[in-house]
């Protein structure tokens, strides 16, 4: 097997003296897309900010296309063309659409602005309209996709989402997986997504880890997690009813 | 359900006005009673005397309680006022037309303002008070404000001690002009490195540090700065400050009696109005070159970046911004702006000491930014020709005294005014008076001006 493009190895982060992440192994291997699911306070949100150097693993490496980047400052690690998409969307609210799209651009070469800006407002069409429109006025499912769009900015050989359908009318949410299915298909984007939403997130993606209390307790295949019956009874009491979409 | 009707008649309006201008008045008699009612006197022994001001006391109780009926009695006519006006929408077109044309019309007042206020007075001393007091005053803020704009306005880091820059810009101009005898036009530069140089120092150990934590930080710095200027005698003189700092040059022209001066070379009567103009146009420019570095920063990625570290810094770091950096440069440029204004100030003054660079005057300047609608640069100028002009105009307000007696002096009141004006200020436009925020690139511009848009690296 080929040398995978994102690789954690017995990660530990600590908060203060609290350990969140207690040795955790992943892979996201390049084209793939690997869904990150677990509980409320399992530690997902902090292995992805952990990736992004803030806050640092205390143990353990991270390696990125074969570089080791655990000790690498967030905007040099953000410069390996690693793109995030932060928990809680963090746009820049008093500036445009645009704008908030030419600060994602900050790290690719600017000769390309023009080009990815069309390729991302192809992708969300909703954000075109609301170009001139300053960003903390729109709708919390425009706000997503700009943070998304502004990730893609970037043209990421990694992105990582943490919690896309949060707070999302399952409609707008569907809007996003698919823009993420697409992306991965037509471009061979790398994702690696962290959701609460189990049943879409296994079923996006390729393969899957499921995370407790700071500890990844089971892996596979998206669909042979989503068979598991702990999976099941664990994660996608809710999900059961959307079973047949 | 059928309407319950009140027990009572509603009170008539005249009633109601003068029971809420009694109950404003007797607040204001309490409020006012130690503030306006008793003055501290030095007797001959050196004690203080308690002595009381009942006329005035009774003025400014008379004038809110006749004001309050007044305000009372006008509601019911301001409430219809408010209703009609709110539907009508084209009173914004005439905004835009005033938008549009204010900034030429106020750059080109600030132009010809010493020629007319000349035209006016005459070329005498009188004209001076007009040119100095509010022309190089003013523009000594506006600039000061546009330079912490960069600061608080745009990289959104709260500095209380904006000031010590200022000081550090006007003392390096004093010491090394005044001991090695450089030049003006040398040292304003100087002193502005030196000043930046201090900026960065400060940034340093605050780069962690965000809002009040910051503010705190930079206010102990603006402290330290002017404590050291007290306390290092052997170089700064201390509280005596600095005096007979060379003046300023016209391209090595002196502004003197001499043959060699001014006057003389260019045939003119000796004045010493000449100097205050070359003095208004010098701070002019500054400020012009301070306001356009500002627009122009704006547009390429470190004012960017800038702007989203005051948006959301977790974010800006994830997206690849070195906020070390980004805080760093806007620290320093701030710094060697207030370096700027700080080396013309002394050069201006001829005299400086700690005085002048006390924690009011950053409190003063960091007012202007956030009463002018942070990041708005009309807004910063507008509010510095309020604040700064409004103090100075009190001092010409001599009918008052007619009013209030003759001990009456409107200045004493600066404080007290000021934060009226900052409080009714902020419940009536909380993000100060120009709260827009102008967007750095446009969709549309793009196919207009491709090659400007290159530069900015906008492709």
């Amino acid at each position: 097997m080929t040398e995978p493009l994102l690789s954690v190895r017995g990660v530990e982060t600590y908060y203060g003296r609290i350990p969140a992440l207690k040795g955790v192994d992943i892979d996201v291997h390049e084209g793939e897309i690997v869904a990150l699911i677990g509980a409320n306070g399992a530690g997902k949100s902090t292995l992805m900010m952990t990736i992004c150097g803030n806050p640092r693993a205390r143990e353990g490496s991270i390696t990125f296309d074969g570089q080791n980047i655990t000790q690498l400052p967030t905007h040099e690690i953000a410069a390996l063309k690693i793109a995030q998409s932060p928990e809680g969307r963090r746009i820049f609210a008093r500036m445009t659409v645009l704008e908030n799209l030419q600060m994602g651009s900050i790290v690719a070469p600017p000769e390309h602005f023009a080009a990815d800006l069309e390729r991302v407002l192809t992708l969300f069409p909703r954000l075109r309209e609301r170009l001139e429109q300053r960003g903390g006025t729109l709708s919390g499912g425009e706000q997503q996709m700009l943070s998304i769009a502004r990730a893609l900015m970037s043209r990421p050989r990694l992105l990582l989402l943490d919690e896309p359908s949060l707070g999302l009318a399952p409609l707008v949410a569907k809007q996003i997986f698919d823009a993420i299915r697409d992306l991965n298909k037509s471009e061979g984007l790398t994702v690696f997504l962290v959701e609460q939403n189990a049943f879409h997130a296994l079923k996006l993606a390729h393969r899957g880890y499921v995370m407790v209390n700071g500890l990844i307790t089971l892996s596979g295949t998206g669909a042979s997690l989503l068979a598991r019956p702990e999976v099941k009874a664990a994660y996608l009491e809710g999900g059961r009813q959307q079973a047949t979409p | 359900m059928p309407a319950e009707a009140p027990d009572r008649a509603p009170p008539s309006l005249v009633g109601r006005a003068l029971k809420e201008a009694l109950v404003t008045g007797f607040l204001a008699f309490a409020l006012f009673l130690p503030l306006v009612g008793f003055v501290s006197v030095q007797s001959m022994t050196n004690t203080l005397l308690l002595e009381a001001r009942w006329e005035s006391l009774f003025s400014v109780v008379a004038l809110i309680a006749i004001a309050r009926f007044l305000y009372v009695l006008a509601g019911p006519w301001l409430e219809r006022r408010r209703a009609r006006a709110k539907p009508s929408a084209p009173a914004s077109n005439l905004r835009k037309v005033f938008s549009k044309f204010f900034t030429p019309f106020a750059l080109g007042f600030a132009v010809v303002y010493p020629i007319f206020v000349l035209a006016f007075t005459g070329i005498n001393p009188g004209a001076l008070k007009w040119i100095d007091n509010f022309g190089i005053q003013i523009l000594i803020y506006v600039m000061l404000g546009w330079g912490l704009n960069i600061v608080v306005g745009l990289a959104g880091l709260l500095d209380l001690g904006y000031v010590a820059f200022y000081a550090v810009g006007a003392y390096s101009y004093a010491l090394l002009s005044k001991e090695f005898g450089m030049s003006f036009w040398m040292l304003l530069p100087l002193s502005g490195i030196l000043a930046s140089f201090w900026g960065v120092l400060l940034g340093f150990p605050v780069l962690r540090l965000r809002g009040d934590y910051l503010a705190i930080v930079t206010l102990a710095f603006g402290e330290i700065i002017r404590l050291v200027l007290i306390n290092w005698v052997s170089l700064t003189n201390g509280y005596a400050g600095i005096s007979g700092i060379p003046r300023p040059t016209f391209f090595g022209i002196p502004f003197n009696a001499s043959d060699e001066g001014f006057a003389a070379i260019f045939g003119l009567e000796f004045s010493p109005l000449y100097r205050t103009i070359f003095l208004y146009y010098l701070i002019l420019a500054l400020a012009l070159f301070t306001a356009f570095i500002t627009i122009r920063l704006r547009r390429m990625p470190v004012g960017r970046a800038w702007e989203a570290l005051r948006e959301d810094e977790i974010a800006c770091r994830s997206l690849g911004i070195n906020t070390t950096n980004t805080k760093l440069t806007a620290f320093a440029m701030g710094a060697m702006l207030a370096g700027f204004a700080g080396s013309f100030f002394s050069a201006r003054q001829g005299f400086i000491s700690p005085e002048s660079f006390t924690f009011i005057e950053s409190a003063t300047i960091l007012s202007i930014v956030v009463l002018g609608g942070m990041g708005s640069q009309i807004g910063v100028a507008i509010a510095a020709i309020l604040l700064v002009g409004g103090t100075e105009i009190m001092r010409e307000l001599d009918f008052l005294k007619q009013i209030f007696g003759n001990d009456f002096e409107p200045i004493r009141y600066r404080m007290l005014l000021f934060g009226a004006a900052m409080v009714l200020i902020m419940i009536w436009k909380p993000r100060g008076l120009i709260s827009t925020r102008e967007p750095s690139i446009f969709l549309e511009e793009r196919k207009a001006i491709p090659a400007d848009l290159l530069k900015e690296g906008r492709g």
